[in-house]
This record gives C-alpha cells, structure tokens and sequence, in this order.
C-alpha cells in the first residue's frame, strides 16, 4: 500500500488537496472577454443559465453550496471600463463595478469624499475577501443585507447599465427588485457607479448592527450622506438595509434631518422615520422588533459620524 | 515527586515541534492525503427529524457508470440494543446505529447509505439515485417536547418508570439530607436556567483515507483524539480485527472532545473493502455541523441555601441534558462538578438523559460541567448579593480544600482552589475601577481530569539524540511538553528530543486524547522510560569504567562516577554512548506502558468584565482574567492558551452560540456564518495567572489543565452583565435581540 502524505511527497500536494464541492467543471464554459461589447454578446446570448463573475464572493460560494448551477461563466474583470477608478475634472468619482474594495481604498481621494462609501464596501467579507469583492456584485447580488448598498443610496449613486439594447442609467435603488432579483433586463450588465461632485460641508458614513465584530453579515444597515451650511442640514439622503426585501432609501427621515440643526427633535423624527420605514422577517439573524429598533439608533449614530465628517472637511 | 524550582526546561515555552509545518501549510491534516486508485464516499444523509426506515433500493445508484461501492446499515455489525457493549464512554449500541441509520432515521444528516465512486461529483449523483422508503414520524426536538407524557418516542424500547420514554437515563449524586440542610438555611436562592447546543466548532472537517488490502489489511489515515479509539471502533463496527488495522492519525485541526468518537471510518472501511480501492471521505462543513456532535441544550433548576453569615448549607441541583439521538448525554459532568468546589454539608445533585431527533453529542471540553456550573455560579452570585457579601468572598468561606469530601464521592487531597479564589481577589483585575455601562462578574469551576492508559518509547538515535513516541495525538501541545520532560531528565537541550505521535502497529495501546490527560499520563510513561534508558547508560558507563552501576550518576547530559569514584573518570556524554552503544550491548531504549493513577481534579475562578451597548443589546466582553490552579505548568505558553482557548469558546456559548432549529426541525444556521462563534476581534486579551499547586502523585505535579477554562466562563459573563444592567439572565445565549427586549421589558416596568 502506497502512501503520499504531503510531509513526504511535497510538491504533488495540491493533486490531492481537492476537497471542494461537486460541480463538474466541463459542464461549466467560462469567458473572459476583453471588451464589453463581446461580455454583453456572450452574456445575452447564454441567457438565463449564465452569471456574471467579478470578484466571485457570492457567485461562487453559491455554486459550492449548489445553489446556483451556471451554464456559462463571464468574467468582466479583463474589462479596463469596469475596473478603473476615474475621478472626473469637477470633482465627482466613476467607479468600475467590478473595482475590488482593497482597490478603492488604496485610492488616494476617493475616501477622502466618499468615506461612508468606502467604509461600507470595505465591511463586505473578511480582509482576504476584499481583494476580490467589488460593489457592482454587492449591488446585482441583490441581498437586502449587502453592506455597500444602503451607502451607495444615501449618496446618490447612479448605475449605467449595458445591455444588447444599448446604455441606460439607474439609481442605485432602482437595481435591487427582491432578494435575489434585480432589474436588470436580460443580458444587462452593471457597468459602473457615478458619484456627483459634492460641496464643501458635505459627508457621509454607513453604520451595520453584527452581533460579531467582524466577519458577519448586516442585521441592519444605515447610510447617512449629508450636507451641512453654518451647522444647518441642507441636504440628507438615508439608505436602509436587511429591514425589507430591498435597500430601501428612507425619504422621510431625511426630510426630518433637512432644515434642523441636527437637535434632538430632528434626530428623533428621522429615527422614528426610519423605524417606520422598515418591513423586516423575524429569522435567525434577528427579529422584527429588534431590527425596527435598531434602524432608529443606527440613524442616530451614523448621522452624527457623517456630521462630524462634514464639519471637518 | 522530582519537582525542583531549578528546572532548565520544564517551565520554558520552548517553540513548538509542529509549528514550521502549521504556519507554511506543510502539516498533513485529514484531508491532505492521497493514494494510487483512490475513489470518493459519500452519505446519503436523512432529510427527516424522525422516519422510519421501511426500504433502501440502492440498484440505481449501483447502476451509475464509475460507482465503485454502496453501502447501508446491513454492511455496518449490529450491535443489538439489549445488550450493551461500552467502548469507553460510547455504547456500540448507539454508535453503530449512529454511523448508519438502521431501523429509523433520528435527526436530519442521519446517514442512511454511503457511496463510492470514482469522482465526488458522481458519488453525489449516486447518493441522489439511492431510493429510501422513509414512513415520516412525529418528532421533537427541544427538552421540554421531549419529556412530555405524550412526546413521540425515539426508541420504543427505552423506557423510564415502567413506560416508554424519552428519558434515557437519571443518575444522582447524595451527599447528607437536603431537607434538613435547608431548614438550617436563612436566604435560599432557587432559579432555573436554559442553555442552547452548542458545536465545538474546530476548524478542520472530519475526513479520513482509507485503504483495504486483499488480505484484509486495513489502513486508516485520519485525524482524531485518538487513533486507537478509530482503531477499536473501526474493528467492532466492520469485524476486522484490530491487529489487520493500521490508525495513522493525521494532524489534527482541533477536536475539543468532538473527535472522540468516529463518522466516516467505518462507512469509508466498508466502501474500501467492497470497492478494493482506497476511498476518501471529507465532510462538508454543513455535515458536520448537522450530523457531528454538539453539546447539550439544557434545563436546569438549582437551589442553595446558606446562613446568614454567609456559611452555605444545603443545594440542590436538577440538571435535563439533550443526549440527541441517542443515549449519552454528559449528565456526569453536569451533576457532578457543578457544587465540586464548595465544602457543603447537603447536597442532592440529580441529572437526566433526554433523548431528542437531534444529532448525537459529542463530548466537549469538561462535557456537562459549564452548563452545570453556569446554573449554581449564578445562583451564588445572587446568594452573595442576598447576603451582602463579596461574591468572591462567598467562594472563599465555602471553598472546598484538603480533606473535604466532595458532593460527587472523594475526598480531596492537596487541591488549589482556594489559591485560585484569593488570586483572583488580589488581582490588579478585581480592583480595577469600572467605566459606563460596563459591570463585572466571577465564577469558580471544576473538572475531574482523568489518567488512564498510556504508552511511550524512548530512543536513543545511532547519533546520540532522542526519539519519543507516544500513542496521543497532539492537541494542546504535548508534543513540546514531552520533549521539555524528557530534555529535563536527560539533561540535554530539548532540541535534541524529538516527539512522535506513533500509528496503533507501532506503539503500544493508548488511551484517547480526552478528559485533560494527556500530559499527565504521558509525562508519567515519558519519564519512567527516560529513567530506565539513564540507568542502562548508566550501567554502560560503569561497565567501561569497569566500577559498580550504583557507583554512576547521570547529570547535565553525561554519565559521571560518583561517591569513592568520583572526578576518577571524565564524564561520558549521552552521545559517546550512542557511539559506543553497539560493542556495549546494543541500541539503548525503553518502552514503558501503564494505566494511570492519580489524576487531580482542576480548579479555576475567572473574573470578567462586560460593556453593554444598551441601544443595540450587544455585549462585549472588555476585560478577562482566568485564574487556574495547573499543578505544575510544563510549557506555560501551552497551559495560556488552553485557558485563553477555553474563555473564548464560553464567551461564544454565553452571547453567541447556538443552534437554531426551523418549523422543520432542522437546522437551520448549519455554517460559521449565522453559527456566531467569536473571532478575534470580538475578544480582548485574556489574562491568565497561572496557580501552581503541584500534583503529589505526578512525577512534575502535572495537573490537566484544558477543560477546566471553559467551566466557569458563562456564568462569569452573565454575573457580569448583571452587575452591568442590574438584569438577570437565565437563558443563553445572551444575544442583541434578547438582551434589548429584556431592557425594553424593564424600562416599561419602571
């Protein structure tokens, strides 16, 4: 009998370190094409039976569990459109959506503007997993819980979109449909996010409720992107997340905030607003009543950060 | 008992023999391993709390193109169920209907067939194509279901006062009258608690290899507590003899007491045999996390009553413990050591065995003893704060101590805990002031530690360095442990030692890594066998020296002359002796084997400071110190971080762990996900004070020491988040969602 422990054997470890789950490779066709052009093609031409692959975070954790078993595999990241960081003359950001959160933070202004943002697409996974995470899968793996998405509605995110039918542009908040849905038509790939160039006094930050510290998935997530003029709010805009089947943006709350010096009574309504807004599940993560609390606080705490910040820039 | 204060190696955290290999990813886990030929199990696993088994057509599967093998429960020995047959804590009974559902299936992941195939994929389709005529079954899974009169019944032949029943067992431990204890007693404090099952959560899946020859001879590799354990288990459960089967134990990627029993290798033995090609199986987390043991849920109720002047006299203590699907739930521990720490004259301590359709438990580190400790350490504190007194200072005027009998039978010798309770007093720790929010909670505990079989070799190499094989696998680190023993005793630098863990044909029986033994049993064998290769050199140098071999000592690493002879002859060095070894009568060894004696109960009292968020109900732990009597601490950085391993582990059982069951009855957070064990982060550094009271009847004073940490922990953090909130808590896990509604509730009240 012949035995081949890696201590003897070295090199050939890796033949017999195949542990994974079973899906059969041939059965899977993966692309990478260099233009979108022929990702669209590919992509359409497969329809419902192919995914998209960007960093792969989801898709493949999915097919591992065989959740998802894909005909065609089209990978976006040899496209130069979709992982470059382009920061525009006037001052505003077009992100690639398939950008990794460890590339967005080695940018040397994007979290200088956008810290709410980047803080929340930096919460997706561990360390390891922003290496390859990116906010377009965060936004099309359509999760109500997805951390980058709640930021990326408080700060006005536009999506562009391509399709066989051409370019159109979405808000953030018009792409999730329900839990695992999107809007998107057929064969349509998310492109990149536009972020608007932002006044002075103006900032942002994202707050997620995890029982751990790390390493966990949003009971609820808060986005507060605000501006502010001689300690008065001129502008909010609110995202909610894991509170609904999607991010939802909560009007009223910044409507609250809006005019007010950010007083108590201000931070009051806005909470009450975004308590309100919620329609969450009782499940294992976390209840209705607490999840409706916790939206309120997480309102609270996260609009005094995006205030802090908007003082100091 | 040669402990001395001098010592150049015990006492060192010398570096650790497995480490390189562990940091590069060289070290050989379970999973690492393959052979020429090999082909891929599977397990058909039940997707039914609790069916029963009417037929299993497995032709289709047979049928599909590079399926080598299919087994069930008929290719796996009965055991009948009248009549027990214990292997260790396990009854052959219930493992081999564990391995391999028989006549029903009982949890959801309850095997009912196994497939070999030649890739994974297909032995996955072959498991799909298997058709299992299940008659689906009322089912129950939490305590209080199970033990109702008209509760579904597991096993129609289990029966409790006369009837049948979910209750598999009762044991009761009496010491004095209670009823006359608690008409002396002024406070009395009676509470009930529930805690949730929790998985021992180590990292690496259960896997295994394994080969069977024509000849029938059988070769495991596979990580577990204990390669002899997958032998013995292996042999009774497949009727291959223990001598045709090799147990290679791979390394091991933690076990916490999970890996003590076996899953795969038998089903893996049988595929082999039947395919006559090595077959490998991995669990997937998700498996193990619904098919491997967790510990028990339970309920308890504990009342204590003391005088006024704070003297306890009387407890009681009823503890429901969730077996699974099988009989065997760790009531010992949980009856047994919960009042372990305390001189009191009455106590009635009664624990019963629930049967539920959940998956076997496992043991886990000291099982049954935190669960049991979390009930009586927080009825003290709510005694203490009765009684106006420091809750520490309770412990101290109840604290058990030599000559005190204790509630579960012995009577202690020589035992640290009352050192631990004032360390814990005078620490920096305990006297430290408190910010906002935060509060500060303590906790004794016990664990009876066990000795038991051990084997051990000990080698001189052609080169004069040293070889150890012992018959455990390593776990917490006596590896480098038994290589500072040995270097202590031969006076040679530890680098010079290298340890083995011996496969089952190449080192004699040894009983399983368990039950914090494994250094005091090997230290015991290490050292008599160390002793008896210095007395043949001893004898060897005599003989070149032509003088008597009572005439030679052996220090610093060399044979000297001694008394009338002494400073006659230069020293000679273990190595000239290797050299010359083979003109004095050969290579030098020895091989001692042993059952043994005089393993000590442990000892700990921890002190833990929390902070609560109380607009989000999440508590952190923000300050740790565990106090623990050790005995004597081989390599105090091993001893640490069994403490520090312990405290996180009951931090996650106190505000995290747990598993939750949907409208199914199935799991329904089977991964590391939504199964909230800590990381890092959630913890801070915990402190340890190490106390060391040495064990008389060890040759190093060696205590166990690495299931003790985990006994007081949750109670620790409940009396915490007490002193905190001024809110009791009696059911774990204290989570966000619990604890906000709890200060919600009142809020409202006040």
């Amino acid at each position: 009998m012949q035995w081949s422990a890696p201590r003897n054997d070295g090199p050939s470890q890796a033949a017999g370190n195949t542990t994974g789950n079973t899906f059969i490779m041939s059965d899977i066709q993966y692309v990478a094409p260099r233009t979108l052009d022929e990702a669209i093609g590919a992509y359409a031409a497969a329809g419902s039976a192919a995914r998209i692959l960007a960093g792969g975070t989801d898709l493949l954790v999915q097919m591992r569990s065989g959740a998802v078993k894909p005909g065609l595999i089209v990978d976006i990241k040899k496209i130069g459109e979709m992982t470059a960081i382009e920061e525009t003359k006037d001052g505003g950001f077009r992100v690639g959506a398939a950008v990794s959160g460890m590339a967005l933070h080695d940018h040397p202004r994007f979290g200088k503007v956008w810290p709410g943002v980047l803080e929340a697409i930096n919460l997706i996974g561990s360390k390891q997993v922003q290496g390859r995470a990116s906010a377009g899968g965060n936004l099309c793996n359509a999760s109500p819980a997805g951390d980058s998405v709640p930021a990326l509605v408080a700060a006005g995110a536009v999506v562009t979109v391509a399709g066989p039918q051409g370019r159109r542009e979405l808000k953030v908040e018009e792409v999730p449909a329900g839990p695992g849905r999107t809007n998107l038509k057929p064969g349509e790939i998310v492109v990149a996010f536009t972020l608007l160039p932002r006044p002075k006094g103006a900032s942002d930050a994202y707050l997620r409720m995890i029982p751990r510290t790390e390493m966990d998935i949003a009971v609820v997530g808060c986005g507060v992107n605000l501006t502010m003029k001689g300690g008065v709010c001129t502008d909010a805009r609110v995202g909610l997340g894991a509170v609904a089947p999607t991010v939802l943006l909560v009007e009223a709350a910044a409507k609250a905030l809006i005019g007010s010096k950010l007083d108590e009574k201000a931070l009051e309504a806005a909470a009450r607003a975004c308590s309100a807004a919620c329609r969450p599940i009782d499940d294992k993560r976390g209840t209705i009543v607490y999840r409706t609390k916790v939206a309120g606080v997480l309102l609270r705490r996260a609009t005094a950060i995006a205030a802090k910040r908007a003082q100091e820039r | 008992m040669n402990v001395v204060t001098n010592n150049k190696w015990i006492g060192q955290s010398t570096i650790r023999p497995d480490g390189v290999d562990k940091v590069t990813g060289r070290a050989a886990f379970a999973a690492d391993t393959t052979m020429p030929g090999m082909i891929w199990g599977k397990v058909l696993r039940s997707p039914h709390p609790h069916a029963r088994i009417r037929g299993i057509d497995t032709s289709k599967a047979e049928a599909l193109p590079g399926v080598k093998a299919v087994v069930t429960a008929k290719d796996i020995v009965e055991f009948p169920v009248d009549k027990s047959v214990m292997l260790g804590i396990q009854d052959m009974r219930w493992m081999c209907r564990n391995v391999m559902a028989r006549e029903k299936a009982l949890f959801p992941g309850h095997p009912v067939a196994a497939v070999a195939a030649t890739s994974e994929a297909i032995a996955a389709k072959a498991c799909e194509l298997i058709e299992v005529d299940y008659e689906v079954l009322p089912w129950s899974i939490e305590i209080e279901d199970a033990i109702k009169p008209d509760a579904p019944i597991l096993h129609e032949f289990n029966t409790f006062e006369g009837k049948p029943s979910n209750i598999a067992g009762k044991m009761e431990l009496k010491k004095g009258d209670v009823a006359e204890g608690f008409a002396r007693a002024e406070v009395v404090v009676e509470r009930t608690f529930t805690t949730r099952a929790v998985h021992q959560g180590y990292i690496e899946p259960h896997a295994c290899l394994i080969g069977v020859g024509a000849d029938g001879k059988t070769t495991i590799w596979s990580s577990s507590q204990g390669q002899f354990m997958v032998r013995a288990m292996t042999s009774l459960l497949t009727g291959i003899p223990q001598s045709d089967i090799r147990a290679i134990p791979a390394e091991i990627g933690g076990g916490f007491g999970g890996k003590t029993i076996v899953y795969l290798e038998p089903l893996a033995t049988m595929l082999a045999k039947k395919s006559g090609r090595p077959v490998k199986m991995v669990m997937t987390r998700e498996e193990v996390m619904r098919a491997t043991g967790p510990t028990s849920a339970s309920t308890s109720t504990v009342k204590i009553g003391a005088t006024k002047d704070g003297k306890i006299v009387a407890a009681q203590g009823t503890f429901y413990l969730q077996a699974g699907a099988f009989p065997g739930s760790p009531i010992r521990g949980a009856a047994g050591c919960s009042f372990s720490p305390y001189d009191i004259p009455h106590v009635l301590s009664i624990g019963y065995d629930v049967l539920s359709n959940r998956s076997k438990v496992a043991a886990y580190r000291a099982p049954g003893a935190p669960i049991g400790a979390f009930a009586v350490e927080c009825v003290l504190d709510e005694l203490a704060e009765a009684l106006k007194i420091d809750p520490l200072a309770l412990r101290l005027k109840n604290a058990a101590k030599e000559g005190t009998k204790a509630s579960h039978g012995p009577v202690y010798p020589r035992i640290g805990y009352v050192e631990t309770v004032e360390a814990a007093m005078n620490s920096e720790h305990y006297k430290a002031p408190l910010g906002k929010l935060q509060g500060r909670g303590v906790a004794s505990g016990f664990w009876f530690n066990a000795g038991g079989e051990s084997s051990a070799q000990v080698n001189i190499t052609e080169d004069g360095n040293v070889v150890v094989t012992t018959g455990h696998p390593d776990i917490g680190g006596s590896r480098a442990a038994i290589a500072n023993v040995c270097a202590e005793l031969l006076g040679i630098d530890y680098r010079r030692v290298s340890v083995i863990i011996g496969d089952t044909q190449t080192v004699g029986f040894s009983n399983l890594t368990g039950g914090s033994r494994v250094l005091f049993a090997s230290a015991m064998v290490v050292t008599q066998a160390t002793e008896q290769v210095i007395a043949t050199l001893c004898k060897r140098a005599a003989k070149i020296w032509e003088i008597d071999p009572e005439a030679v000592t052996w220090e610093e690493g060399a044979a000297r002359p001694a008394g009338a002879n002494a400073g006659k002859f230069p020293p000679l060095t273990l190595k000239e002796l290797a050299d010359k070894a083979p003109a004095l009568g050969g290579p030098v060894g020895a091989s001692v084997q042993l059952n043994t004696q005089g393993a000590e109960g442990g000892f700990g009292t921890h002190v833990c400071d929390v902070e609560v968020d109380v607009d989000l109900g999440i508590v952190r732990v923000v300050r740790y110190t565990a106090v623990q009597d050790v005995g004597r601490a081989v390599h105090p950085g091993y001893v640490e971080g069994q403490l520090q391993g312990g405290v996180g582990q009951g931090i996650g059982w106190a505000l995290s762990e747990e598993y939750i069951y949907n409208k199914d009855g199935k799991v329904d957070n089977p991964g590391f996900l939504d199964y909230r064990m800590p990381v890092c982060s959630d913890l801070p550094m915990i402190d340890t004070i190490l106390v060391e009271v040495p064990n008389p009847k060890h040759p190093q004073g060696v205590k166990g020491v690495g299931e003790v940490p985990l006994v007081p922990v949750m109670a620790a953090v409940a009396n915490a988040v007490h002193n905190a909130l001024g809110k009791r808590f009696y059911a774990l896990p204290m989570s966000p969602p619990k604890v906000l509604e709890a200060l919600e509730v009142a809020q409202a009240a006040e």
